[in-house]
């Protein structure tokens, strides 16, 4: 592309800022994509205002690359509003629509500006949709970036906050599991748990089910790895919370857990690990 | 030649692994060893190996062999001191050394041992006492 032809576009958004902004502000407001619920109308024209002028800077390298450097600012600019819009909970094609909307009061202008010659409106018209779309699926690029990100971060927070190692008594761990065992998972656990059997010197490590939804061979095999992992280290384990449906699955499956003491509560796995550790629960007195 | 020694306490053999083991260092231990369990008539037999950070499968076959061993010669072999890395290492390569008993660290494998000869002699003895050791 020739510089000269993109030097129009250059040309139009430094004349015609002002009437650009104002009737594409129009537009996005009068939108009903615009979700005047989640962002209000001074930010709106605050971004507006900032793009086109940036747009209108960088139209003017005549390159357009939007990848090059003399579009940075506008890229940096684009990027930010996408990723706070993707947290504000905008749709992709709402983001985007936030460039694209940009079309109508530009191909307007052009048609204004160039009115009888319809080879360079065509021409234009071409030349600003090329380079809106290629904004437009910028915006939609980081908008995807920005929630992949969410979900990444979310993913580990679950993933912490999931696999707890808490001691309920001197000596006895509790492992409340909950949401489905991965290998991925069942590494973070075994981790955890050995590492709290060394700083805790724990003989006895319940390991509680109730939150796991299903329970087939390969979590069946996870747990029993962890198990093993805990023996040699010295600690014993228990199952406790196997649900009804679980018990039958395991049955059906023929899974053999019969290495490993399970019970049917947390209450139970208590009970046998104070037990174990030479422990009785006792009334406090007699009621009177 | 490098050997790995072994302490004698009371009726207890210790084991400290504190090297890499080969080929030659586990033949040569499981030699010494039977030779000592034989020769003192020693119950229990402790291994060691707070000092190992890497294990492999050679060494996890070795300490199942041994406790094989011990076990045939009427001594229990206790495996002590492994850390959370090689126990998840030992687990993934499919050696959950079954036959062996396992403690966190040598005073409890201690303790252990203590407790299940008393409920030993306790059933030997009187006969009135019928507790098991678990």
């Amino acid at each position: 592309m020739s510089p000269e032809r993109k030097s129009r576009i250059a040309e139009l958004l430094d004349q015609h800022e002002k009437e650009l902004l104002a009737s594409w502000i129009d537009r996005q407001l009068q939108s009903v994509s615009t979700r005047r619920d989640l962002i209000d109308e001074t930010e709106l024209r605050e971004q507006s205002r900032q793009l086109l002028r940036l747009l209108g800077e960088a139209a003017v390298s005549g390159t357009d690359d939007i990848q090059g450097s003399a579009w940075e600012p506008v890229r940096e600019v684009l990027g930010a509003m996408s990723r706070s819009r993707a947290r504000l909970g905008f749709t992709p094609s709402e983001t985007a629509m936030f460039v694209l909307s940009l079309k109508e009061p530009l191909f307007t202008l052009l048609r204004q500006q160039l009115g009888s010659d319809a080879r360079a409106i065509a021409e234009e018209t071409w030349n600003a949709t090329v380079l809106l779309d290629r904004l437009g699926l910028y915006t939609t690029e980081v908008y995807q970036k920005g929630r992949e990100e969410i979900i990444v971060r979310q993913q580990q927070d679950a993933l912490e906050l999931s696999t707890p190692v808490v001691q309920l008594w001197d000596g006895i761990l509790g492992l409340p599991l909950i949401g489905t065992l991965d290998s991925a998972r069942t590494q973070v656990v075994m981790e955890s748990l050995l590492q709290r059997i060394v700083d805790t010197g724990a003989r006895i490590a319940i390991i509680d089910i109730t939150g796991v939804p299903t329970v087939d061979t390969l979590v069946a095999q996870h747990l029993l790895k962890t198990v093993a992992a805990a023996r040699l280290m010295g600690a014993d384990c228990i199952i406790s919370g196997i649900r009804p449906q679980i018990a039958q699955t395991v049955v059906h499956l023929g899974l053999d857990l019969t290495t490993v003491i399970t019970k049917a509560t947390l209450a139970d796995a208590f009970a046998v690990a104070l037990q174990r550790a030479g422990l009785a629960v006792v009334r406090a007195a007699a009621p009177r | 030649m490098e050997r790995i020694p072994i302490l004698k306490m009371g009726p207890v053999l210790l084991v400290s692994i504190q090297v890499d083991m080969h080929d030659q260092l586990a033949l040569t231990l499981q030699d010494d060893l039977t030779d000592r369990i034989v020769k003192t008539h020693a119950r229990s037999v402790l291994i060691d190996i707070s000092s190992l950070e890497v294990v492999d499968s050679f060494i996890g076959r070795m300490l199942g062999n041994i406790a094989a061993m011990s076990r045939v010669l009427d001594a229990e072999t206790v495996v002590v001191g492994m850390r959370p890395a090689v126990a998840i290492t030992l687990v993934e390569l499919g050696m959950s050394l079954s036959g062996v008993r396992t403690a966190l660290n040598v005073e409890r494998a201690m303790e252990m041992l203590q407790v299940a000869s008393a409920n030993g002699h306790a059933a030997m003895g009187e006969g009135t006492d019928d507790r098991r050791p678990d």
